[in-house]
């Protein structure tokens, strides 16, 4: 690996977009994330891709949805409002089975909110994208290593399951400087040729690629499809991390920016004496369902935090089944939780 | 080792780039390292910060609500960050811009006139580093020389002609803290 470098989140992103093999970026302006952009029109032209800045998100996502047609590995990132707009080309591209990868580095809503960390479009991100029974698989990395090292592995499992993904962080990650080290690069020639691509069907069979089937087995057909390749995904792909769970008796259970705040309010709580561990998933679709219900035989009581007003918090719920205690700490509107804030309430848990 | 430090000003006074050149060298200095800035309208004309931490173990918030140090370079920083310091942490003030008496007496509290040094040099834009000299001669935990040369890598390059200019401003203030009588 190469020697490390001090880099800011977000543009750590566009770096890593360009060794997986990405040439193609299309999007819109918006903070907290438009490092991502101005570096990719910094240096993909280096490199013969193309940035293209649309006249709007809806008509970038369309852009993703052609360049993605096409065979080629494509790129959008917005924040939060702008991801809204880019869902319906989304759902398209989740129809015809593209695969793609979209960045949102989220901030407060709702509406244009404000344009400080969040993680209020959880329920968006692993739930209610747009239309239609699809999901993405959904990656929410907690250090600026990690931004690398997944959004290079986005593009690979898009175009592994031909389906959109999603890397969802914050404006703190996006805006911070931490060392990185990055991935040997692809070269994206070298690639396997995707046989399905529109790219000229000059000497052999048309291939049509398209997200309207007016007949409703065939579109059920195709739902079928999408389906089984979400239990593929389920099955196949689940990323979670624990952060001295051995012995813990209480999980904090969160992610991303979260997930950081929460790692430094466990290590206080044990100072004090109190077994606290966490429960940190990588992957928000496909959610670690199984792995978080397997803590249940150890921990007594759980806390879930999130920058947001309790999202992921169903999910936690619905994997521990009712078998223990859940509570909730969460701010909202861009405020970022304070470690102390974790501590007392883990204390008041504990009965302290 | 876990040093947490919050730099403040106001937008222009360079208390980014400081941060940057911290992280940067505690990163050549195989320490972990993160940098965080504010970001958002408290930037257009109000105080400008970052929270930087360097430590020798892996990093679990980039954030801190008590840091050990800051470095303040105007009046507003100060009023904002000094209460918010630990217990006996430190306090690198900016003496040329800030009169007002910092109240807690539990501090260390060093003195700079960054400002009129930075004159003396020929460019006040560099008060920025006679502060992070006098911050680095205080603490001790990256040699000078490694924030020296890693100047090349922070600054953008057409700021390069400016480097022998920035490490005499990062000696002159930690010459402040080291040898106060040569002064």
């Amino acid at each position: 690996m190469a020697e490390k470098q001090l880099m800011k989140g977000n543009e750590v992103i566009g770096e890593a977009a360009i060794r997986a093999g990405c040439r193609y970026f299309f999007g819109y302006p918006i903070t907290p994330q438009n490092d991502i952009p101005a570096y990719m029109a910094r240096e993909l032209p280096k490199y013969d891709g193309v940035f293209l800045q649309a006249e709007s998100e809806v008509a970038a996502s369309n852009m993703v949805y052609g360049a993605a047609g096409a065979g080629a590995r494509v790129l959008t990132s917005s924040s939060s409002p702008g991801i809204s707009l880019k869902a319906e080309g989304i759902s398209y591209i989740a129809g015809a089975e593209l695969p793609c990868v979209i960045v949102n580095i989220m901030r407060g809503g709702p509406g244009l909110g404000s344009i400080q960390p969040s993680q209020s479009d959880y329920f968006q991100a692993t739930k209610g994208m747009a239309h239609g029974d699809f999901h993405l698989i959904v990656y929410a990395p907690s250090n600026v290593q990690e931004l690398a090292d997944l959004t290079f592995k986005a593009f690979n499992v898009a175009d592994q399951y031909r389906t959109p993904v999603m890397v969802i962080g914050d404006g703190m990650l996006g805006q911070m400087m931490e060392p990185v080290e990055f991935m040997e690069p692809i070269d994206p020639d070298e690639l396997p040729k995707k046989e399905w691509a529109t790219d000229g069907a000059k000497g052999r069979e048309k291939n049509v690629i398209n997200s309207l089937a007016l007949d409703p087995r065939d579109l059920e057909i195709l739902n079928e499809r999408l389906q089984d390749k979400y239990k593929e995904i389920k099955a196949q792909e689940v990323m979670y991390d624990e952060y001295k769970m051995e012995d813990a008796e209480m999980a904090v259970v969160a992610y991303g920016t979260s997930a950081r705040i929460a790692t430094k309010a466990i290590d206080m709580a044990r100072e004090a004496g109190i077994k606290a561990g966490l429960f940190r998933p990588i992957t928000l679709y496909p959610f670690p369902e199984q792995e978080l219900a397997a803590t249940t035989e150890k921990i007594e009581q759980y806390l879930t935090v999130e920058m947001s007003a309790g999202q992921m918090l169903e999910d936690v719920r619905l994997a521990v089944e009712g078998r223990r205690p859940i509570e909730f700490y969460g701010r909202m509107g861009g405020m970022v939780p304070e470690t102390d804030a974790i501590l007392n309430k883990l204390q008041e848990m504990r009965g302290e | 080792m876990n040093e947490e430090v919050i730099m403040a000003g106001f937008g222009g006074q360079g208390v980014m780039s400081i941060g940057q050149l911290l992280a940067y060298s505690g990163m050549k200095a195989k320490l972990e390292v993160s940098w965080m800035p504010s970001y958002g309208p408290e930037m257009r004309g109000g105080t400008a910060n970052c929270t930087v931490i360097v430590a020798s173990e892996k990093i679990p918030s980039p954030l801190t609500t008590h840091p050990n140090s800051v470095i303040v370079m105007n009046l507003p920083s100060q009023t904002k960050f000094v209460p918010k310091v630990k217990e006996q942490g430190l306090v690198v003030k900016n003496s040329s811009l800030i009169d007002e008496k910092i109240e807690r007496d539990d501090l260390t509290i060093i003195e700079v006139p960054a400002n009129e040094i930075a004159e003396e040099l020929g460019n006040t834009r560099v008060a920025n580093m006679v502060m992070l000299g006098a911050y680095i001669a205080e603490k001790e935990i990256i040699d000078l020389d490694i924030v020296k040369n890693s100047l090349a890598n922070v600054l953008p390059e057409r700021h390069h002609g400016l480097i022998p200019l920035n490490e005499k401003a990062l000696d002159r203030g930690y010459n402040l803290v080291k040898e106060p009588a040569s002064v």
